[in-house]
């Protein structure tokens, strides 16, 4: 598994690290009961805060993706498909809010934010 | 928690200067940033620390025990970096291991030669021979040949160039993998700090603004820009350092009153020089 980090990004260092690991675990990449790197290592590694790292993994460790067994290490838990699902939903609803607060910043109509993203369905239909 | 390192309402002071009620505590198996201006009381901080300076009143203690009354064992396991050598000239590296070692009761040759190697020290270079950044790797080695479980780093980047800079935040990431050292590093450059400390001790002309974890302090603070327009004497309080121009203004602002803000602002993450200089002009203005 690869995690890299961008300094510059606006998102916080510790949400970079917690979306990478998860996509790893959507991918495949990381299986059920796979190790994953120690929180010190990992800190060393990428030259971040201990801090960070650990508030990256206990976020997945709270929302399922991973179990802390003390002294031993984390460990990816097993998926289920409602929450693959669920994750999948909250990504789309996330962007949809970030486009609307957009939309309203340039004083964008309902119906012209509307038609922007029938738009985008279209094009990414005829893709298919 | 257990803290490695801890400060309660610690006061000293001169004529012109005063450290006031400096608390903070840095728990085991983590990295502190101490930063603020220059002069702003962390030099003086840390000698109070190292028992250099006598304080007027508080309390500091080192793995858990009075600085003061367990000075002996207490500095058997701290490594101190100071942005000078206090070693002679004419000493060479061996001359200077030669003299140290008495003191220490962890002291291990084999570790000093194989981390001088590793710095690519030579021994036999005089103390006067070698360059600055090849002194503050020296005062490692030191630090780490007697085990010190405690580094108290003093401005040592400062006049490093980056290669060097690099090199000992490389060491500093390999030394706190283990869970049961700790790192007080004093510095008024932040970009290396701002990735590796896990937290952050804010000091303006001796008091404390802010201690606590770094990435609650960046997440506290946001920096905002925007056109004059908007800027009304209401707005103008809830800013930290606010500098207006002709074509806008900029400044620091909590980030819980962001959704109070007008809409046509600008937002972005803050840094740690963001903060310190924010806060300084804040201060100064007041």
């Amino acid at each position: 598994m690869n995690i890299i980090i961008s300094n510059t990004a606006g998102t916080p260092i510790y949400e970079q690290i917690k979306e990478q690991i998860k996509a790893a675990i959507f991918r495949g990449e990381l299986k059920e009961g796979e190790l994953l790197p120690s929180i010190r290592r990992l800190a060393r590694d990428l030259r971040i805060s201990v801090i960070t790292t650990m508030r990256a993994y206990n976020d997945l460790e709270q929302e399922g993706f991973v179990v802390n067994m003390q002294g031993k290490g984390c460990y990816v838990q097993s998926q289920n498909a409602d929450l693959l699902r669920e994750h999948k939903l909250r990504e789309v609803e996330k962007h949809l809010h970030a486009s609307v607060v957009a939309a309203r910043l340039c004083e964008l109509s309902d119906d012209e934010l509307l038609n922007m993203l029938k738009y985008f369905m279209n094009e990414e239909d005829e893709y298919e | 928690m257990n803290n490695i390192l801890e400060l309660n309402g610690v006061f000293k002071s001169y004529k012109t200067f005063a450290l006031e009620d400096i608390t903070f505590a840095l728990p085991r198996g983590f990295v502190m940033g101490f930063i603020g201006p220059n002069g702003a009381g962390k030099t003086t901080t840390i000698k109070l620390i190292l028992n250099m300076l006598q304080r007027n009143a508080g309390t500091i203690k080192v793995f858990g025990k009075d600085n003061i009354f367990y000075e002996q064992e207490i500095k058997e396991k701290i490594g101190v970096v100071m942005d000078n050598t206090f070693y002679v000239d004419e000493w060479s590296l061996k001359d200077i291991e030669r003299t140290l070692k008495p003191f220490y009761k962890r002291w291990d040759s084999g570790k000093y030669n194989s981390f001088l190697s590793d710095f690519r020290l030579d021994v036999n270079k005089k103390v006067k021979e070698i360059s600055r950044g090849m002194k503050m790797k020296l005062m490692i080695a030191i630090a780490l040949s007697h085990e010190a479980d405690l580094l108290i780093l003093d401005e040592p980047t400062s006049g490093l160039d980056a290669v060097a800079r690099n090199e000992l935040m490389e060491i500093l990431s390999e030394f706190i993998e283990d869970e049961n050292k700790g790192v007080l590093f004093s510095t008024h450059v932040t970009p290396d700090l701002e990735k590796i400390a896990d937290y952050i001790t804010v000091i303006n002309n001796g008091r404390i603004l802010y201690s606590g974890i770094k990435d609650d302090l960046l997440e506290k603070y946001v920096i905002i820009r925007g056109g004059l327009d908007v800027l009304d004497d209401e707005f103008k309080t809830k800013i930290i350092g606010c500098r207006e121009h002709n074509v806008g203004f900029d400044g620091l602002i909590d980030s819980s009153v962001l959704p109070l803000l007008p809409k046509n602002i600008i937002t972005e993450r803050s840094n740690l020089d963001e903060i310190i200089v924010r806060f300084n002009n804040w201060r100064e203005n007041k």
